[in-house]
């Protein structure tokens, strides 16, 4: 802990030698960044824009975890429907994000569905894969088991199914957030008139880096504590009966 | 893989069906179980629900205690019910257990002690002593006896062992080698624990006879 606190001080000490030395325009200094910070904190506009991108994120989430869940575990359960859909998920995952925001925007408009569908529509086939490696693992013996006591389809989801998924989930989970939140920057620069990907827009505008800075640090810092503060948690959570290595 | 299996057991009986390993007796009791429909014919499980079944494997929940295994497996079961198998079963402090935490023999007697809590019509075990060291056995054994002997249920026991059957039925069917069919029954005399070490080698000489012709 120490050694990685040590580490990040000097990231900041680089990156006041390096402010120090080259154009200030092109990289103020810390302290630079941190005044813009404070005046964009002020009016308020940023937490305007954090709380903004933030309910698009979760949106995107939402939508990409719940529609991924469903189509990774029929197809890790059934080979029919893994083959039929196979294709158009090799499809969607390697089509580039950028192509896929101005489709949407092309077809649905500059509008919010068409935002938050095109950063769902990015995120879903990287959690179909990951669910369906989960679905593909369940244990057949708990299934028997379940079906010899006469398990209810609610008890079997519960109590059988899900605990198996869950460590699937926290990956599609972890690896989902870190893609959909800088997604939503590029969504929100091509065509939204909010949002901390807006405000990088006008500052990329400006060529004001201070700026820019200030709404890109405080938005990863976010998203870095969302992911120690929530994700993580869940992710022991739902692996604490495991025994543990000795 | 079977072919024409004949045999009837009553309420408050035991079976053992012994045969040598592939012939198939597990898939009969899968079929039973309703776990595997590749058959053809008919079976009629009426008065025979609910049955319980210990699996080779004890396929327990691991993410749950072994209460709550079987809390879940039979939610008609009542706390004191419950108290009194994990008794019968040595598993009194391993209540509160992960699965994980338990060694083979005592999970299996958790699956054991889930299988009895459904108060079944019918009990299915299969193979409930593989790969446990003899010590270990015929203690688990001894346990299960009394608790079978203490229900009016039909038990049917499947496994390799001779010695196994003789300890536990009162009835035993010899299955032949594929494709299986029952070539012969042997019945246990009882009470079981007055018997005497000859009586037991008269039982596993006629299984050999049996097998022989």
């Amino acid at each position: 802990m120490a050694i990685r606190l040590l580490s990040f001080l000097a990231l900041l000490a680089v990156w006041q030698i390096a402010a120090h030395f080259g154009n200030p325009r092109l990289l103020p200094p810390p302290l630079a960044v941190f005044a813009a910070m404070q005046e964009q904190a002020r009016s308020g506009a940023l937490f305007a824009a954090l709380g903004i991108t933030l309910l698009r994120v979760a949106a995107a989430f939402l939508l990409a975890m719940i529609i991924g869940t469903m189509i990774g575990y029929a197809m890790g359960r059934s080979a029919l429907t893994d083959r039929v859909i196979d294709p158009w998920m090799v499809v969607l995952l390697n089509l580039p994000a950028l192509v896929i925001i101005v489709l949407a925007y092309i077809w649905a408009g500059l509008n919010e569905a068409a935002a938050i569908g095109a950063v769902a529509l990015n995120k879903l086939p990287n959690a179909t894969v990951t669910i369906r490696e989960g679905a593909r693992a369940l244990d057949h013996g708990l299934d028997e088991m379940a079906d010899v006591f006469g398990f209810s389809r609610w008890k079997r989801l519960r109590h059988v199914a899900l605990p198996q998924l869950a460590p699937f989930l926290a990956a599609a989970t972890r690896s989902g957030l870190s893609l959909v939140w800088k997604i939503v920057l590029v969504v929100e620069l091509l065509g939204r008139p909010n949002g901390v990907g807006f405000q990088i827009n006008i500052a990329f505008q400006l060529f004001d880096v201070a700026l820019l800075l200030a709404y890109a640090l405080p938005f990863t810092a976010l998203m870095l504590l969302i992911e120690t503060l929530l994700v993580q948690p869940f992710e022991r959570h739902v692996s604490r009966w495991r025994p543990r290595a000795a | 893989m079977l072919r024409d299996l004949a045999f009837a057991l009553s309420a408050g009986q035991t079976g053992a069906l012994i045969g040598p390993s592939g012939c198939g007796k597990s898939t009969l009791l899968r079929i039973i179980a309703g776990l595997d429909d590749a058959y053809d014919g008919a079976i009629d499980r009426r008065g025979l629900a609910p049955i319980g079944m210990a699996f080779q494997e004890p396929r327990l929940l691991p993410w749950r205690s072994v209460e709550d295994n079987i809390r879940l497996a039979a939610p008609q079961a009542g706390a004191s019910e419950i108290a009194a198998l994990f008794a019968a079963l040595g598993l009194s402090e391993h209540a509160q257990h992960f699965p994980g935490e338990l060694s083979l023999g005592l999970a299996r007697r958790a699956a054991l002690a889930r299988a009895f809590a459904v108060r079944p019509a019918l009990l299915l075990l299969d193979e409930p002593f593989v790969s446990l060291d003899a010590p270990l056995a015929r203690q688990l054994r001894g346990d299960l006896c009394r608790l079978v002997e203490s229900r009016e249920m039909i038990t049917l026991l499947v496994t390799h062992d001779v010695d196994e059957a003789i300890g536990l039925a009162d009835r035993i069917f010899v299955l032949s080698a594929r494709p299986a069919r029952v070539i012969g029954e042997v019945k246990v005399a009882q009470p079981r624990g007055r018997m005497e070490a000859q009586g037991a080698r008269d039982i596993a000489g006629q299984i050999e006879t049996l097998r022989g012709a």
